[in-house]
């Protein structure tokens, strides 16, 4: 008995000091205990340790901001699917995240979030991809980027033959004439980066994107130049046309420049798109969000003042209504928000860090005031023990064990609210949107918490600081 | 002992007059919906230029523009879905009057994204009842429990959406998806709320077998009152400073917490409890 309760100890000391480490913010520490050397840099960033048995533990513990609070872009995509088959359609979508996922890596977007939905069912169902670049702050090209579905592809002039009907597939440029497709398209690329190129003569260019075809594309590329020397080789993105050189010579080593008159970041855009490879599908958007990064912060900061001068109150409140009992339930409370704000860095491993939204935060300062409801429970009942005369260690020990039913049936049942919206199972019918998710996981969080604080750490508190009274 | 019971016909007027309040203005006024549910575009800036100014140069028909409070420069303005190219013609325009403008948000929606998100939140609202009441029923061994906590709810649900029609109203204030969230928060507050007044009445009942009806539901209600209230001032306090002290774009989500929250605790002892008290009388 004694010995499970000391491990029950061992184990609420290690939980907080770990979340205690993982919540604050930096703090070098280095000591030894014993013959363990403990050389550690702790905080809000890393934590990096050497631990005996266990090893090298190296990890990165952060809040990961929502795009209210840092600023960004959020744009929702929907595929047009009409040329696709039912069947096929949610490959379809899938590498159409894929090439858009590629794009905003290559832009340089960190941490964004991709994400696919499928809304309906059937042939009626809507295909889109959500995605969430926080941190943006050239929204325009971000949008444009991710938007286009930058088909790349190699057409040659068509010359008319009197009597012969003009074959599928035109595309008709005012001034320069009618341009047929060819079998080279992005799909033949190996490379597509910017140049800047200077003439011979001095004269700027401006930049340019230099191509350059994988072994198969290079031989189609040969003979396109060789079958068409002197004449124009037309490049079209998206079927309208970008440039039209005239061949020069034959390129037998497979690199080529599309030269426009671009901007730094239409090349820049052109060679990511490019290189991402081109989208499957067109798509549109349909939902855009741009969010200034000051906003959120200014708000963030405000919200937080808020919260520490709430919980202190709280704990004044609980101080002065329940006495010593209320600095236990402080305590308590304390390790309840070291707890969740750790889970929110991304203390556990399968959840990984949540997103922090503005209303993310009020509903965390929310369940502060909520964790102490079954402190609360619990000591209403002792009082009452107390009333009926009964001895102090008696009353604690019955208070907890009277009043457990009513924490367990009531925080079962708000767990199964938060179950049906994060919606495990990705049913269709139930909501699929991140925000309502997300919520509901952090609902869960602050539940399954402030049970282990209110009830574990709070009993095992209670038997250490009331070592007078005669605990049964 | 405090003799609520008694004072039922007083509760259930109450309860009911606020609910047909709030019905009444739902269906005369609706609710003043965001652009979450609508599909719009919402656009937030910081200018110089007057709100004539701003006027002029967008130039819809269906615009409105709101300088936000407590600010001299900032404004927001909510017009008919428009596309980034569009807005970066106006934002052009704005330029040449006021070079230094800052754009704080932009925001574009398609109508369908809205109707969307709320008919599936609604599923799951459901879903998560007919599971409430199931847990419910079967813990404390009778359907009644589960069927007074899901009607107490709903009562709950329906006087928040009911204020927020009335806030819409005389305020202007919005619906958005944050409502919904605030919605789903009061659901599961109230019905843990009344959860625990229930537990103690299933322990009396246990204990006081022999005592009538009228007593154990009286000794149940007195003994969680204390916990109910402390338990939403806490809760409250914390609401309070984050509505005074936080942030302006969630104040009214936490408003509508703070409704939720008082009419859950409310609700327990003064709605859900009295339909059980009933309903096992005129079994008996």
């Amino acid at each position: 008995m004694i010995k499970s309760r000391l491990k029950i100890y061992y184990l609420i000391v290690i939980v907080t000091v770990v979340c205690f480490f993982i919540a604050v913010p930096t703090i070098p520490v280095k000591f030894n205990i014993g013959q363990y050397k403990i050389d550690t840099a702790i905080g809000g960033d890393v934590i990096e340790a050497n631990f005996p048995i266990i090893g090298n533990i190296n990890k990165k513990f952060e809040f990961k901001r929502g795009l209210d609070i840092q600023g960004g872009v959020h744009v929702v995509l929907q595929a047009d699917m009409q040329e696709i088959a039912e069947i096929d359609r949610l490959n379809a979508v899938e590498s159409v995240k894929n090439v858009i996922e590629r794009r905003v890596n290559l832009f340089g977007v960190s941490e964004p979030t991709i994400v696919t939905s499928k809304i309906g069912v059937g042939d009626s169902a809507e295909y889109r991809v959500i995605a969430d670049m926080p941190g943006v702050s050239d929204t325009k090209e971000a949008i444009r980027l991710i938007g286009e579905t930058a088909q790349l592809e190699f057409r040659t002039l068509y010359e008319p033959i009197d009597g012969v009907e003009s074959p599928e597939g035109l595309i008709d440029i005012q001034g320069l004439g009618a341009f047929l497709p060819t079998d080279l398209n992005g799909k033949d690329l190996r490379r597509a980066e910017v140049v800047f190129n200077n003439s011979p003569q001095g004269t700027d260019s401006g930049p340019q994107v230099s191509l350059s075809f994988n072994i198969d594309g290079s031989k189609k590329f040969a003979k396109l130049t060789q079958d068409n020397l002197g004449k124009p080789i037309a490049i079209f993105l998206d079927d309208q046309i970008v440039s039209a050189p005239t061949v020069q010579s034959v390129i037998a080593d497979g690199n080529a420049v599309i030269s426009g008159s671009f901007t730094v970041d239409q090349a820049n855009s052109l060679a990511i798109q490019l290189r991402a490879g081109a989208l499957p599908v067109p798509v549109k958007i349909i939902e855009q969000q741009e969010i200034g990064p000051t906003l959120g912060q200014v708000s963030v900061k405000r919200t937080f003042i808020a919260g520490v001068i709430g919980f202190i109150l709280v704990t004044l409140f609980m101080f002065f209504y329940y006495g010593k009992l209320g600095i236990i339930a402080n305590i308590a409370l304390s390790i309840y928000v070291l707890i969740v704000i750790a889970i929110y860095k991304g203390l556990i491993p399968g959840l990984g860090a949540i997103v922090l939204t503005l209303p993310g935060l009020a509903g965390f300062l929310l369940s502060i005031g909520m964790a102490v409801d079954a402190n609360i429970l619990i000591f209403e009942r002792i009082r009452e023990e107390l009333l009926q005369k009964k001895p102090l260690g008696i009353a604690i020990e019955l208070g907890f064990q009277r009043s457990w039913s009513s924490v367990h049936d009531s925080n079962v049942s708000t767990l199964i609210t938060a179950f049906v919206l994060i919606n495990p199972f990705n049913w269709n019918f139930l909501v699929t949107s991140g925000p309502v998710r997300g919520f509901a996981i952090t609902l869960a969080i602050g539940v399954i918490v402030s049970l282990f604080t209110g009830v574990v750490v709070t009993r095992n508190l209670i038997r250490v600081f009331f070592k007078g009274a005669k605990v049964t | 002992m405090i003799k609520y019971i008694e004072n039922r016909k007083f509760y259930y007027i109450l309860s009911g007059l606020m609910v047909i309040f709030s019905l009444f203005f739902l269906l005369m006024y609706k609710l003043n919906v965001g652009i979450d549910f609508t599909g719009g575009t919402n656009w937030s800036i910081t200018t110089t230029l007057n709100m004539d100014e701003i006027k002029s140069i967008i130039g819809a028909n269906k615009v409105a523009i709101n300088r936000i409070d407590g600010t001299e420069t900032e404004f927001n303005i909510s017009l008919e879905p428009i596309t980034l190219d569009q807005k970066n013609k106006i934002l052009d325009q704005f330029k040449e009057k006021d070079s230094l403008i800052i754009e704080n948000k932009f925001e574009t929606i398609g109508p369908a994204l809205g109707k969307e998100l709320l008919i599936k939140t609604l599923i799951a609202v459901a879903v998560s009842s007919i599971a409430i009441m199931l847990y419910v029923s079967h813990q404390f061994k009778e359907t009644v429990f589960g069927v007074s906590a899901i009607i107490a709810m709903v009562h709950d649900i329906f006087i928040l959406i009911g204020s927020f029609s009335v806030l819409g109203y005389f305020y202007g204030v919005q619906v958005d998806s944050l409502f919904v969230t605030a919605v789903l928060i009061t659901l599961s507050f109230s019905v843990h709320d009344t959860v625990v007044v229930f537990d103690r009445f299933r322990e009396v009942r246990k204990n006081n077998p022999k005592a009538i009806l009228e007593d154990q539901i009286n000794l149940a209600i007195n003994s969680t009152m204390v916990r109910s209230l402390n338990n939403s001032v806490t809760t409250a306090i914390m609401l309070l400073a984050v509505f005074l002290l936080g942030g302006d774009t969630i104040k009214w989500f936490v408003l509508a917490l703070f409704i939720g929250i008082i009419v859950g605790t409310y609700s327990s002892p003064f709605v859900s409890t009295p339909l059980v008290y009933e309903w096992l009388k005129r079994r008996k």
